[in-house]
C-alpha cells in the first residue's frame, strides 16, 4: 500500500517570537562569525532592499550559523531559505538586483560555488558593461573558503582566482572580526557585484570590533611593520603570516606583514611602497600555485618596482594539486614553517 | 476552467477559420476586427524588419542576425498581451518582442552591428537586452518576479526563450524556484522545432509542455503560429500571475522558417519538405485569410501595411548605416560603477599609447589596421 506524500508545511519558525536583538552599537568582542552577523543586520536595518538568498540559511543560520536569528528578526522574505541550487541563488538574484534589490547570497562551502559560476562570470560580472551602465548588479556572494578544518572534498577550496581574473567584479577575503564586519557592510553598500570571501578556519576567533565602517574596502593594510621583507597574505593565512613575522624577528629578520584584503583590485599603492622598502616579495596562498593570484602580483611588482629588487620574489602556495584528503591537507597549507622557508629563500639564506 | 492539458490549442485554423473554444474565447472577446488588423499589421512590419536586417547582414552592415521568420505569432501576440510595467527577459531572437516595446527599430540591431553589447536601456521600456547564454535570463526573470512579489505589486516577469533552452539546468533551477515561492512569472517557449541543427526530439522524448506539471507548474500547449491562441493563453497566464496564482508555462509550437542566424545553412541538415509543410501554417498568412473573410482587407489596407512595413525597413536602414562606431577609450566604460585603479591605469596607459601616434586616435588605429 502506498501513502501519497504531502510536503511539509513550516508553519512556524523557532524563534520567531524571539526579542529582536539590538544592532552592535558598542566596541564589543565577537567571532569572525557573529561579526559578519552583526554586519549582515545592520546593512539589513540601513536598507529594507537588501535580502538574503542561501541554503539553510533561515531557521538554522547557516551551516556555520552566520546568518543566525536572521529569519526571526527579518522574515522569510527578506532571509530566503533556497532550494538547493547554486546557479539559481544567483540567477534570481540577478533578477531581484535589476528590480533594485540587493541580494547577499550564502555559498554554503567553497567547493559549491561551480554551478553557480556562468550566472556569476557571464551574468552577474557583465551586466553593467553589457548595459553601459544602465543596470546595476549590487549583489553580494558570502564564500566561506579555504581548508584547516579536516573536511571532506569539496569543503576546502580557495577559489579566488577564478574571480579575480573575471573583469567586473571586486573580490574580498577577510582575515578577522573587524574586517569581517566593516567589509560586509561596505560589500552589501557597493554598487558593483562583490565576492566575500570568508576565513572558514577563523570563523571562531574573537576579535574587537567598532561598529564603524572603517578604512575602505579597496585598501590592503599594513597588520605588521617591518623593513626587511614584505609578506602579503589574505584570509586565514593572515594570522599564520604574522605568526611568521614573530618567529622571524627572533631570528633577526623584520617582516612587514600586509593583510590585501582587496584581491581584485589589489592595493598596488600599499604593496609598492613596501616592496621600494624592504626589497623582497613573498606572497602566500592556499589556492594553487599556478595561475594564482601570486603569480599576477608578482608580475606586477616586478614590472612597476624591478629596480628596488634585492631578489626574486618568492610564493609559498598550496600546491598544484587537487585540494587533498584531510589527512594530508596540512603538507598543502602553507604553515608557518613554509612562509619562513619562503622568507629564507627571498633573503637569500637557502 | 482553463484545462491546462497537453492539448494543442488552436483558435484559428490553417485556412484563417476562427475556430471557436468556450474556455479561451473570453480571453479574446475584445478581438474585433481592427484589434486583429493591427496584430496583423505587426506581424507584417515585423517581418519587414527582419528581411531588411537579414538584407543588411548579407550587405555587411551586421555582422550577425537571427532571424524570426515563421515565429511572429508567437512573438507578437505574447507581446501584446503585456502590461508596460510587466518586465520581459528575452533571448536574443525576440526582434518582434522588442519592436512592440517601442524600442527604436535601428537599436534592435545595434548588438549585431557590432556597436554595443545592449541596444537599449532596459529600464526605458522595462525589457531587458539579449541574453545569449542560454536559458540563463530564466533565472533573471524569476528572480525580478520574487522583487515583484516582495514590493506587492501586480507586474508579471516573462522570460522567453527555445525548445533547446529547455535543456539547460538554469530553465529547470528557474521552474523549482518558481514554484516554490510560487513567483509571478510566465515561462514562454517558443518551439520553432530546431536548436541551431538539432530538432526538438534531442532536446525530448515528449512535449515540452509536459515537463511543467513536474515541477508543480500548469502548462499550456498552443499553436505558435496562432496569434489568436497566443495573445489568448499569455493572457491567461499574465492573470494568473497577477492574482496570486503563480507561474504558468506556455510551449508555442511554431517554425524556425530561416536560419538559426545568418550564419548558419538549415539545407545541410533539413528536409526541404518540412519548411513546406510549414509554410502551409504560416502565421501571417493565416491571419490575413481571417481579416479577408472579415472584409477587414481592402486594397487600402493593403497599401497602408505595406508603407508601415517599407518605413520601417528604411528607418532600420538609414539608423544602422548612420551608426557612429564607439570611441576607443570607451573599451573601458562601465566595467564597474565604482572607480578601480588597476583599469584606471590600464586605460590611461592606453591612452597614453594611441596619442603617441599624434593626436587623433584615427592616426593609431589606422597604424593598426595597417
Amino acid at each position: 500500500m502506498t501513502t501519497l506524500m504531502t510536503p511539509a508545511i513550516v508553519s512556524t519558525v523557532p524563534g520567531l517570537n524571539a526579542p529582536k536583538p539590538t544592532p552592535l552599537s558598542e566596541t564589543k568582542t565577537l567571532t569572525v562569525a557573529k561579526a559578519i552577523n552583526e554586519g549582515l543586520r545592520q546593512a539589513m536595518l540601513d536598507d529594507p532592499k537588501v535580502v538574503l538568498l542561501g541554503e539553510d540559511i533561515g531557521a538554522l543560520g547557516g551551516v556555520f550559523r552566520v546568518t543566525s536569528d536572521l529569519l526571526a528578526q527579518f522574515g522569510a522574505r527578506r532571509v530566503i531559505d533556497t532550494p538547493l541550487a547554486e546557479s539559481a541563488i544567483v540567477g534570481t538574484a540577478v533578477g531581484l538586483a535589476y528590480r533594485g534589490y540587493r541580494p547577499v547570497c550564502e555559498i554554503q562551502f567553497d567547493g559549491f560555488i561551480f554551478p553557480a559560476f556562468d550566472q556569476i562570470v557571464s551574468q552577474v560580472a557583465k551586466f553593467h558593461y553589457r548595459t553601459q551602465g544602465a543596470v546595476r548588479m549590487p549583489i553580494t556572494i558570502r564564500v566561506p573558503f579555504g581548508g584547516g578544518i579536516g573536511a571532506a572534498e569539496h569543503h576546502s577550496e580557495s577559489p579566488e582566482a577564478y574571480f579575480t581574473h573575471t573583469s567586473g567584479l571586486r573580490v574580498i577575503a577577510v582575515s578577522n572580526a573587524q574586517d569581517a564586519y566593516s567589509l560586509i557592510r561596505q560589500a552589501i553598500a557597493s554598487d558593483d557585484p562583490v565576492l566575500y570571501f570568508e576565513p572558514k578556519r577563523r570563523y571562531h576567533v574573537k576579535g574587537e570590533v567598532v561598529p564603524e565602517l572603517g578604512l575602505v574596502m579597496e585598501r590592503a593594510v599594513i597588520v605588521r611593520p617591518g623593513t626587511d621583507v614584505t609578506l602579503l597574505a589574505y584570509g586565514a593565512l593572515v594570522t599564520t603570516a604574522r605568526d611568521a613575522a614573530l618567529a622571524a624577528f627572533d631570528e633577526g629578520i623584520s617582516i612587514e606583514v600586509i593583510d590585501l584584503r582587496s584581491l581584485s583590485p589589489v592595493d598596488y599603492a600599499v604593496v609598492e611602497a613596501s616592496v621600494r622598502k624592504t626589497g623582497r616579495l613573498v606572497v602566500t596562498h592556499e589556492a594553487a600555485q599556478s595561475g594564482g593570484l601570486g603569480g599576477e602580483i608578482i608580475a606586477t611588482i616586478t614590472e612597476r618596482c624591478f629596480s628596488f629588487l634585492e631578489s626574486a620574489p618568492v610564493r609559498v602556495t598550496g600546491f598544484d594539486v587537487p585540494y587533498p584528503p584531510a589527512k594530508l591537507e596540512s603538507h598543502h597549507l602553507p604553515d608557518l614553517d613554509r612562509i619562513l622557508d619562503g622568507v629564507d629563500r627571498v633573503m637569500g639564506r637557502r | 476552467m482553463i484545462d491546462f492539458s497537453p492539448q494543442l490549442v488552436q483558435l484559428l485554423s490553417l485556412d484563417g477559420e476562427r475556430m471557436p473554444s468556450g474556455d479561451f474565447d473570453p480571453w479574446v472577446a475584445d478581438l474585433d476586427g481592427p484589434a486583429l488588423l493591427a496584430l496583423y499589421r505587426d506581424m507584417v512590419v515585423v517581418r519587414r524588419i527582419d528581411t531588411e536586417a537579414t538584407a543588411l547582414q548579407r550587405q555587411g552592415e551586421l555582422g550577425l542576425w537571427p532571424p524570426l521568420l515563421g515565429q511572429e505569432a508567437a512573438q507578437i501576440g505574447s507581446a501584446r498581451a503585456l502590461r508596460s510595467d510587466d518586465f520581459i527577459f528575452p533571448s536574443y531572437r525576440e526582434n518582434a518582442v522588442a519592436y512592440c516595446r517601442g524600442v527604436k527599430v535601428s537599436d534592435i540591431v545595434k548588438v549585431w552591428r557590432g556597436n554595443a553589447q545592449s541596444g537599449w536601456d532596459p529600464y526605458t521600456v522595462n525589457m531587458a537586452t539579449p541574453a545569449i547564454i542560454i536559458g540563463a535570463q530564466t533565472l533573471h526573470a524569476t528572480g525580478w518576479a520574487l522583487g515583484a512579489q516582495r514590493d506587492e505589486v501586480d507586474s508579471v516577469a516573462i522570460a522567453y526563450f527555445g525548445d533547446g533552452a529547455t535543456s539547460e539546468g538554469d530553465v529547470h533551477e528557474a521552474m523549482v524556484f518558481a514554484a516554490s515561492f510560487q513567483a509571478p512569472v510566465v515561462f514562454f517557449c517558443q518551439n520553432n522545432q530546431w536548436a541551431i541543427s538539432e530538432p526538438v526530439g534531442v532536446q525530448a522524448h515528449r512535449n515540452i509542455a509536459d515537463r511543467a506539471p513536474g515541477f508543480g507548474i500548469p502548462s499550456l500547449r498552443i499553436d505558435g503560429n496562432d496569434v489568436i491562441a497566443v495573445l489568448a493563453a499569455t493572457r491567461i497566464a499574465l492573470d494568473r500571475a497577477r492574482t496570486g496564482g503563480g507561474p504558468t508555462f506556455i510551449e508555442a509550437v511554431t517554425y524556425r522558417m530561416g536560419p538559426h542566424t545568418t550564419a548558419d545553412d538549415p539545407t545541410r541538415y533539413r528536409d526541404p519538405a518540412e519548411l513546406a509543410e510549414w509554410k502551409t501554417r504560416d502565421p501571417v498568412l493565416r491571419l490575413h485569410r481571417l481579416l479577408t473573410s472579415l472584409g477587414e482587407i481592402t486594397p487600402e489596407v493593403e497599401a497602408e501595411t505595406a508603407a508601415l512595413a517599407d518605413a520601417a525597413a528604411a528607418e532600420l536602414r538609414a539608423g544602422c548605416i548612420g551608426m557612429a562606431d564607439p570611441e576607443p577609450l570607451s573599451v573601458f566604460d562601465h566595467v564597474y560603477a565604482t572607480p578601480n585603479a588597476t583599469l584606471e591605469r590600464q586605460r590611461s596607459d592606453y591612452a597614453g599609447y594611441l596619442t603617441s601616434f599624434g593626436t587623433e586616435h584615427d592616426s593609431a588605429e589606422q597604424n593598426r589596421k595597417a
